[in-house]
């Protein structure tokens, strides 16, 4: 015998909340889409102007003083293969895209980890939000996007943003909450108040592990990038999402090997920063 | 040594210190006679530390000594406030540093209280030097001063030169003597040591109590030193308290302890003294096996090596008297050269004691050919022998009582 439940209106609520704060704080996000806009132009005319082969060599310089030689040849050749194949532009609109969610992710990331990791109950407060942003499926940010910030490259960040922050927060505090107890208690002893007993022992002990987590922020803002194509934000995304509504695998795999090797150059590229940090 | 006629820094009045939700609860009790196993089963709270009190005066180095538990690691928590007291006051020149605010507590520890730890906590990522200046650092003192102070720190501690290293390239006795050296150029007027010796090993440890009592005796540094070693206590304390589950049992100097122990707790304490003062070679002796005649000839002497399965042997006269001792190469070759008897070959350099020896000495009579050492009587008569593992055995079996 079926008992008549009525259905629980979760995403009317929920629209309802976004309409609001469309129609309500429209303003603030038009703002913050032009500004941002003009961040992401300026950083990609910056790069576009720049010829290709200045480019490669500035990279293969970054990989030959942090990391090898081994590094910089695999690199170039790499950057030298997705010129070859056309697609040098794509491949600056997504470096510029990946470059900008990073830097505001961390942004966020980085206070919200340093707290955290000093507040047993902000931990406990953000933890499950945490675990609830990087669960939900990345494409269901996509669509609150939109009504904020337009179709393009503004929402493409703010998607990204959100999906890509959460190993931030949580590495930067996992590597806070690592440094060993008597560190902390030595620095205590001496009478560091609480912003020294940050900068000068649990920051500077805690580095590796915030780098680690960094470097996964990048991973996921690179992967986020390219489903971001869908509401039209520009880059190799946007190559692999053409590739598939006309049925041209080859394309899409030229594409797609050029996301994999931008992947593996900023994914060796911080790897190494984070070694030399850990090295001193 | 201290007198009577030193000023007091520190005056400890009636602290106490309770791990948990209730420690009113828990005093209540105390105050009833409860002691900390009973509080614990009827209230789940523990107490740490049980209405302590006692001076530190001007100068001396107080040592703190307590088994595991017994409440000395919080006890010099509780001076700084690294660890919250429950109740109690602690006055350092004139203040109470329970009532301090925040502000003037940070204060306080900047110009009272250097510590050094037990297990150095050392920072990984700071140089030797900067190690050193860090309590200067945080103080705002500039740039050259500090590294000044620091540099004339790490060189009294005898770390001249190493102040480019990073704590990871030195030895424990090393890292040690920097974190000494960070507690010293700090300048403050109390050193606290928390088993600052104890993660060393027993050689080292043994010259770093040397080189702080030499430190202190210089300075003139107020130091309080938690140890739960008794020889060490002995060893560097000017007075010693004696601390038992969180209440005071004893405060004396070496002395006074050693012979006029306050009740059975601190005299079982004292019986623990390092065994090896106490026992002689008496304890540790064992029959001789066997030993030759000096009328037998080096082939008896073989045939009484091999059946013994020994390297050598001693030699006695008729009287038992010990005259010297034989190893098996020099009879082999007397009797391959078909000599008859043992003149002349018998050895002299060999160890030997009287029954009355303490152990601790016998130590360093081991040579590397590891005879057996001799114990003999008033008259040179044989009476055994010690050999190496024996003293262990006698020691390890002392302890275990």
């Amino acid at each position: 015998m079926a008992i008549d439940i009525p259905r629980i209106p979760l995403g009317d609520w929920i629209e309802g909340g976004l309409d609001f704060l469309t129609s309500e704080y429209s303003m603030v996000t038009r703002g913050i889409s032009r500004f941002t806009q003009t961040g992401i132009n300026a950083l990609n005319d910056g790069l576009m102007w720049m010829p290709a082969w200045a480019l490669m060599a500035l990279i293969g310089l970054l990989c030959w003083r942090l990391s090898g030689i081994r590094l910089a040849i695999g690199a170039v050749l790499g950057l030298v293969l997705i010129w070859n194949l056309g697609l040098w532009d794509p491949m600056i609109e997504s470096l510029t895209l990946v470059v900008i969610a990073t830097f505001v992710a961390v942004l966020i990331a980085l206070p919200l980890g340093i707290f955290a990791a000093l507040s047993d109950r902000f931990y406990s407060m953000i933890m499950p939000i945490l675990d609830f942003m990087q669960t939900m499926p990345a494409f269901v940010y996509l669509i609150p996007a939109i009504p904020f910030f337009g179709i393009g490259s503004v929402s493409a960040i703010f998607a990204t943003v959100i999906f890509s922050m959460p190993p931030a927060i949580r590495f930067t505090t996992l590597g806070i909450r690592q440094v060993p107890k008597d560190l902390v208690e030595a620095a205590d002893a001496f009478g560091s108040t609480r912003g020294q007993k940050l900068i000068k022992v649990q920051l500077p002990l805690s580095l590796p592990t915030i780098m680690a987590g960094i470097n996964q922020t990048i991973m996921l803002a690179l992967s986020m990038v390219v489903i971001a194509a869908m509401i039209g934000a520009d880059g190799l995304g946007n190559e692999v999402w053409k590739a598939i509504q006309r049925l041209r695998p080859g394309d899409g795999f030229e594409a797609g090997i050029a996301v994999v090797i931008l992947a593996m150059i900023l994914d060796r590229l911080t790897q190494a920063l984070r070694n030399t940090k850990k090295a001193k | 040594m201290s007198d009577n006629t030193q000023q007091t820094k520190i005056q400890v009045r009636g602290l106490s210190k309770v791990f948990g939700n209730q420690p009113k609860k828990a005093l209540e009790l105390r105050d009833q006679g409860l002691k900390r196993p009973e509080i614990l089963e009827k209230t789940g709270q523990t107490l740490g530390l049980s209405n302590i009190t006692f001076d530190v005066k001007e100068g001396e180095l107080l040592v703190i000594m307590g088994l595991s538990g017994s409440g000395k690691s919080t006890l010099i928590r509780c001076l700084n406030r690294l660890i919250e007291p429950t109740e109690g006051d602690i006055i350092i020149d004139g203040e109470n540093i329970p009532k301090l605010s925040d502000k003037e507590l940070l204060e306080c520890r900047r110009r009272h209280f250097s510590m050094v730890f037990q297990h150095f906590a050392l920072f990984p990522h700071r140089s030797v030097q900067l190690n050193a200046e860090y309590g200067l650092e945080i103080r705002g003192i500039d740039k050259a001063e500090r590294a000044q102070k620091a540099r004339a720190a790490l060189k009294q501690v005898g770390l001249e030169g190493w102040e480019d290293a990073f704590p990871s390239q030195l030895s424990g006795g090393m890292q040690q003597r920097v974190g000494l050296a960070r507690a010293l150029a700090n300048d403050s007027t109390v050193l606290l040591m928390d088993e600052a010796f104890s993660a060393l090993d027993p050689l080292i440890r043994k010259d770093m109590q040397q080189e702080l009592l030499e430190l202190q005796h210089r300075m003139k540094k107020t130091t309080i030193f938690i140890t739960h070693d008794l020889d060490e206590a002995l060893n560097i304390g000017d007075r010693i308290i004696l601390l038992k589950d969180g209440e005071v049992v004893q405060i004396g100097t070496p002395e006074e302890i050693l012979t006029q122990p306050a009740d059975e707790y601190v005299a079982r304490f004292i019986e623990g003294v390092d065994m090896s003062r106490v026992l002689t070679a008496r304890h540790a002796m064992r029959p001789v096996r066997a030993t030759a005649r000096i009328d037998d000839g080096p082939r008896t002497v073989l045939h009484k090596l091999s059946e013994n399965g020994l390297d050598s042997i001693y030699v006695t006269s008729r009287e038992r008297k010990l005259v010297g001792l034989i190893e098996a190469d020099v009879a082999n070759r007397a009797a391959r050269d078909g000599k008859g008897s043992l003149e002349g070959l018998l050895s002299d350099d060999f160890p030997r004691v009287g029954p009355d020896e303490p152990l601790h000495n016998l130590f360093a009579m081991f040579n590397e050919k590891s005879f057996p050492i001799a114990v003999v009587d008033d008259e040179q008569r044989l009476l055994g022998v010690v050999v190496k593992g024996a003293v262990l055995a006698e020691l390890a079996e002392a302890g275990e009582q």
